[in-house]
């Protein structure tokens, strides 16, 4: 794991770059044309309303819908066109939208799977980092994946991701549809990997008063265009993102 | 008594053959929700390659020892048909991936016609026959001047059975490729998040299922000792009964549903009217799939999420 970077500014060229990314679903554009950099050591967050296309831009980034302009740079390399298994060797993991559990699996096998790019080289030892992690995953460990709770599902698939020891970590709606305090406890989670592992990590969210509280950095996505963004804290006290995003929403 | 226990032993022999076939039925659709039509003919063609092999091995090269023949030709037989899955998968299934449901499986039955036609151009349109292979039988008990009988080829077919089902299992069950292979039918978007590429598991699922065809291709050369071109389709359509009657995505399923249809078939031959076998056979499917719509071993549609 590397050294925790503190001051996100010092670490040179950004870890991801999405530089005037255009996806389309058939004919209807989904993504006007994004820019957005993550740089090493980061937390940034992008917020904005249902249908904004906040999910397809981190589908995007695993290439699946692919860009039809624009390009993406992940550590210095041109990805855009990468088949979507090979962008997910160059250890950047996702949880996705819907959480994603195999339901058949166990808890065991779907950890199993996370870990399965690099060889289960670590497994037992991240297998007990991320049941310390989340406790409620050990005491479910064999049983199938979709008998578990909403939150447990989630958190099974933040672990799941996190078996593969990604440099970048990709986190849509972690919170969505969880009780108050399983969401503390995953935004918890989310500063500790990026405090004392030094993980870099994009989140998209609409819970946007956590996510802003937590980010170094953040984006505003309006019906498929970055409208704004600025420092967490920048955004937090903006009179458009209070009206738009946290009234009476924290 | 002497009657059933001998058809119980010709049924089970008859249901492992059925059994395995309906297990690449069941993979395929499972995997990418696809009828494989063609996969009745790859099992014909498997047959073909195991007489071919076993003539030339024995005859040819003289080897004298027909058990270790029996072996080279069912190892040779696995993977020249294994080539074949992964070939046709290739050329016919994967270009039409992405495109609408019925494509692939109309690609599918394009398949089946060319491989009983090119057997049928290259073979001849005669089935072939060789000398009954293994021919020792043990006899169980007898009474009323009626032998229970099991023969020799009837223990290979259950015990190769036995063994490659156990081996499949294992992995399918306990190896990462299995655990890809199971990911890749539950969430195939998913499996890719997670570097698992995709295409990749897909051809070996039909590698994996063609091998499995051409074990039953190879003992049902041994046990019948005749093949011909036409031979994919009744035992092609039965196996994908089996596979819909264990529930289709079931592995188990599959074998259980191989060994019911083997079962019923032979006991109706026995009991009531050989000519009327095959619709015992489909009026059993009917039956389970009124009260049972998604098979005796498959999953309902509605899961949890």
């Amino acid at each position: 794991m590397s050294a925790a970077v503190q001051n996100p500014e010092a670490a040179g060229q950004p870890l991801l770059s999405v530089r005037g990314v255009k996806t389309y679903y058939g004919n209807i554009i989904a993504l006007k044309g994004i820019d957005i950099d993550v740089n090493e050591g980061e937390i940034v967050t992008l917020i904005g309303a249902n249908g904004a296309g906040k999910s397809t831009l981190m589908m995007t980034i695993f290439g699946n819908p692919r860009a039809r302009e624009g390009t993406i740079t992940y550590a210095g390399r041109d990805i855009t066109r990468l088949p979507t298994h090979e962008i997910a060797r160059l250890n950047i993991a996702q949880s996705p939208e819907g959480r994603r559990i195999f339901p058949r699996m166990t808890v065991y096998e779907n950890l199993q799977m996370g870990a399965a790019i690099n060889k289960f080289a670590w497994f037992e030892q991240d297998l007990e980092r991320v049941t310390t992690m989340f406790p409620r995953l050990k005491e479910r460990l064999h049983q199938r994946g979709g008998t578990l709770s909403g939150g447990e599902q989630q958190m099974l698939a933040i672990a799941r991701a996190l078996m593969s020891r990604p440099k970048l970590l990709l986190l849509d709606e972690p919170s969505l549809g969880l009780a108050p305090l399983v969401v503390k406890q995953i935004f918890d989670v989310i500063r500790e990997l990026n405090t004392k592992d030094g993980m870099t990590i994009f989140l998209v969210e609409q819970n946007a008063y956590h996510a802003l509280k937590l980010a170094h950095r953040a984006y505003v996505m309006v019906t498929g265009a970055i409208t704004l963004s600025g420092t967490g804290r920048e955004l937090l006290e903006d009179p458009q993102v209070q009206a738009a995003y946290l009234e009476g929403g924290r | 008594m002497e009657v059933f226990a001998q058809q119980l032993i010709n049924g089970l022999t008859l249901g492992s053959i059925y059994g395995l076939i309906a297990i690449g039925y069941t993979m395929v659709f499972g995997i990418i929700g696809m009828v494989n039509f063609a996969h009745g003919d790859v099992f014909m063609v498997s047959a073909f390659i195991a007489m071919i092999f076993f003539l030339l091995l024995t005859t040819w090269l003289g080897i004298a020892s027909i058990a270790l023949a029996l072996l080279l030709v069912l190892v040779l037989a696995m993977l020249m048909t294994a080539l074949w899955g992964w070939t046709l998968e290739r050329l016919a299934y994967r270009p039409l991936r992405g495109s609408f449901r019925l494509a692939p499986m109309i690609s599918a039955i394009g398949v089946a016609i060319f491989l009983a036609n090119f057997v049928q151009v290259s073979q001849g349109a005669r089935n072939k026959a060789v000398p009954p292979i293994v021919t020792d039988v043990i006899v169980l008990f007898e009474r009323n001047g009626y032998a229970v009988a099991l023969s020799y080829k009837q223990i290979i077919i259950m015990s190769v059975t036995a063994v490659l089902l156990t081996a499949f299992w294992f992995v399918v069950t306990r190896t990462s490729l299995g655990r890809a292979q199971r990911a890749c039918e539950q969430d195939r978007k998913m499996a890719a998040l997670l570097g698992i590429d995709v295409d990749r598991t897909i051809s070996l699922t039909f590698v994996l299922g063609a091998a499995l065809a051409a074990v039953a291709g190879t003992m049902f050369f041994l046990y019948y000792g005749v093949v011909g071109f036409t031979d994919g389709f009744i035992p092609g359509v039965k196996a994908f009964t089996a596979a819909v009657l264990g529930g289709i995505g079931s592995l188990p399923g599959a074998v259980l549903g191989g060994l019911i249809i083997g079962l019923v078939e032979t006991f109706w031959s026995a009991y009531f009217s050989i000519e009327y076998k095959d619709v015992a056979a489909f009026s059993i499917l009917a039956i389970v799939l009124i009260f049972m719509p998604s098979g005796i071993l498959g999953r309902p549609e509605v899961e949890k999420v």
